[in-house]
């Protein structure tokens, strides 16, 4: 009996403040993993990024001197320029999606075969996706050049032209970006309202122009997302590049992620603080789309 | 319904789309089925210059034999199921305690800790890089299945965070209030009353997360290297340089790394789909 005395007052304390109490103590364990291996890193990788450091031996502080570096530096600008290629091309999986998506709208027998068929491509990992492709564009026994040349035309080398390389690899890209977008659009079919197609098939609305009009903007939400995921995917685009060319012929390839990889991690040594200012230009540009989607996303809790 | 339902259509138009189907999904497998085609040829098929005929024997059985015989593929692939697994349960986890803070309790700051994960969540990977790397190995955990699976565990927390928050959000939360009326404590709430009800986000995450995880390749480069504790997809590049251009060879190891999630994804569609499509609909 004395134990329950001596701790009452403790007890009504946690139980007064409960509610304010257990969410943080539910989010402790979260948060303390994600500070020290998410934020915390962020924070750090700037920090490096004034500095000059191989790895093993003391850094160097040099100020913005590898920022300065960048600007000069032809790798970088073309990195940077493939980035924006691979941004804009990218997107394209959102309208490709959206027709794939209109065209398997039925309901015929085993159309959720072929729905699951259609998607396939995003479940495999972006390494055998990469080898795929590869051996889709390969010269000598690539089947794109078997029926280039059953037309006539051909052979191209893909991957060996660097005017066409970075082309070849984003198409391998869209291929798994494509089956996404097509998965949040037909889901976002699934709850267009019937009567509203229906009304509007009655005032004579049909092909494009109930696309456009009726169609379209209840498919707002699944658009949102697809637009994130696919500005992600492109941004993040790294494992393609790295099993198709490894940045090559000629670094025509090399895109921001593959380009810190190579200057952090590469055989000729360790270039940290430079890597890392690569990093922070590629943060910062990602950044962009962040406060974009927050912003968003801000917007419909404000209006919940 | 849109577009037009086919039973609404012209007839000619109905049999137009029947045949179209089978067309459209082999012409978009195209790439897979030629590697699938590679896999079970002989390897005289090759020498012979002739890679595009008909097998001229089905050679499946000791392709794909020989994966898991003449190779480190089935450490590889054991490694990728010990990250993959861990990693899973434990991203589950957390995030089911930050979904549930996040979506049940209003507080100040709430907002703004819910906005760090998902924000968190986007960051490119290489600003994390070389702090991560560093920190890895200053703990021992280089190369090590362990290194990999607490940085996985702690990344994937900011996707599961946003899915779990909106998933209980949408819960009826006269539940919950019932219950504080009957004085049943918050963790009593959470254990017996929320979490029998995130069952089903719980199998959808855990499916897409399994996927991520097996799939990565970045992090098994930067904190890994060698068959102790590579994933297969970094060990499948070694794969490739050990079998050079023995395509019928390279194309089986392809198809073996692949195939887990595939099977995951097959076995367990409805959950897979409704994780990566949540928000999709309003």
């Amino acid at each position: 009996m004395t134990d329950t005395t001596a701790a009452a007052p403790h007890h009504s304390w946690f139980h007064r403040n409960r509610k304010t109490i257990t969410p943080w103590l539910f989010l402790l364990p979260g948060i303390l993993f994600f500070s020290v291996y998410v934020v915390y890193p962020i924070i750090q990788s700037i920090n490096l990024s004034f500095y000059k450091w191989d790895g093993l031996g003391e850094a160097e502080y040099v100020g913005t001197a590898n920022y300065e570096r960048l600007v000069s530096d032809r790798a970088f600008t073309v990195s940077l320029f493939n980035n924006m290629k691979w941004l804009l091309l990218y997107l394209l999986a959102i309208p490709a999606g959206l027709f794939i998506a209109l065209f398997l709208n039925q309901t015929v027998r085993g159309i959720r075969i072929y729905k699951s068929l259609f998607f396939f491509p995003f479940v495999i990992s972006q390494v055998v996706v990469g080898l795929v492709f590869t051996w889709f564009y390969d010269p000598n026994f690539g089947l794109l050049n078997g029926i280039l040349g059953a037309v006539g035309l051909g052979p191209i080398n893909v991957l060996g032209d660097p005017a066409l390389a970075t082309y070849g690899i984003i198409a391998a890209g869209l291929w798994p970006q494509t089956a996404y977008c097509m998965i949040l659009y037909l889901t976002g079919l699934n709850a267009v309202d019937p009567e509203q197609i229906e009304a509007a098939r009655l005032d004579g609305a049909k092909g494009w122009r109930m696309l456009w009009h009726i169609i379209i903007p209840q498919l707002k939400p699944a658009t949102f997302i697809a637009f994130v995921v696919t500005i992600i995917g492109a941004l993040r685009s790294f494992d393609l590049i790295s099993i198709m060319t490894n940045g090559g012929p000629f670094g025509s390839t090399r895109v921001l992620s593959f380009y810190m990889f190579e200057k952090a991690l590469s055989e000729y040594g360790f270039r940290m603080g430079y890597g890392a200012a690569i990093a922070v230009v590629l943060f910062f540009i990602m950044l962009f789309f962040i406060a974009y989607f927050l912003w968003s996303m801000y917007q419909d809790e404000k209006g919940r | 319904m849109f577009p037009t339902p086919l039973e609404r259509t012209s007839r000619s138009w109905q049999i137009g789309y029947q045949s179209l189907l089978p067309v459209a999904v082999i012409a978009w497998l195209l790439p897979l089925l030629a590697v699938a085609m590679f896999s079970v040829k002989p390897s005289s098929d090759f020498t012979g210059g002739d890679y595009w005929s008909w097998p001229s024997r089905f050679a499946g059985f000791e392709n794909y034999g020989r994966v898991f015989t003449d190779s480190p593929m089935p450490r590889y692939i054991l490694n990728s199921f010990m990250i993959t697994i861990p990693t899973v349960i434990g991203a589950v986890a957390l995030s089911c305690m930050t979904g549930f803070a996040l979506g049940v309790y209003r507080f100040r700051f709430n907002l703004l800790v819910f906005f760090l994960f998902i924000a968190g969540n986007f960051v490119p990977f290489q600003i994390l890089m070389i702090p991560v790397r560093d920190l890895t190995i200053d703990a021992g955990l280089y190369n090590t299945k362990l290194g990999l699976v607490l940085f996985h565990i702690a990344f994937q927390t900011g996707f599961c965070t946003l899915f779990m928050r909106n998933f209980i959000r949408a819960l009826p939360f006269e539940l919950i209030e019932a219950a504080r009326v009957e004085g049943i404590t918050e963790f009593q709430i959470f254990w017996h009353i929320v979490l029998p009800l995130m069952k089903p986000a719980i199998a959808a995450l855990s499916v897409l997360i399994f996927t991520f995880i097996w799939n990565d390749y970045f992090w098994a480069v930067v904190l890994t290297q060698g068959p102790q504790a590579q994933p297969v997809t970094a060990g499948i590049t070694s794969f490739n340089a050990q079998f050079g251009v023995a395509y019928h060879m390279l194309s089986a190891g392809s198809i073996v790394a692949a195939l887990p999630p595939v099977l995951m994804f097959f076995l367990m569609q409805r959950h897979f789909i409704a994780g990566l499509t949540l928000g999709a609909v309003k």
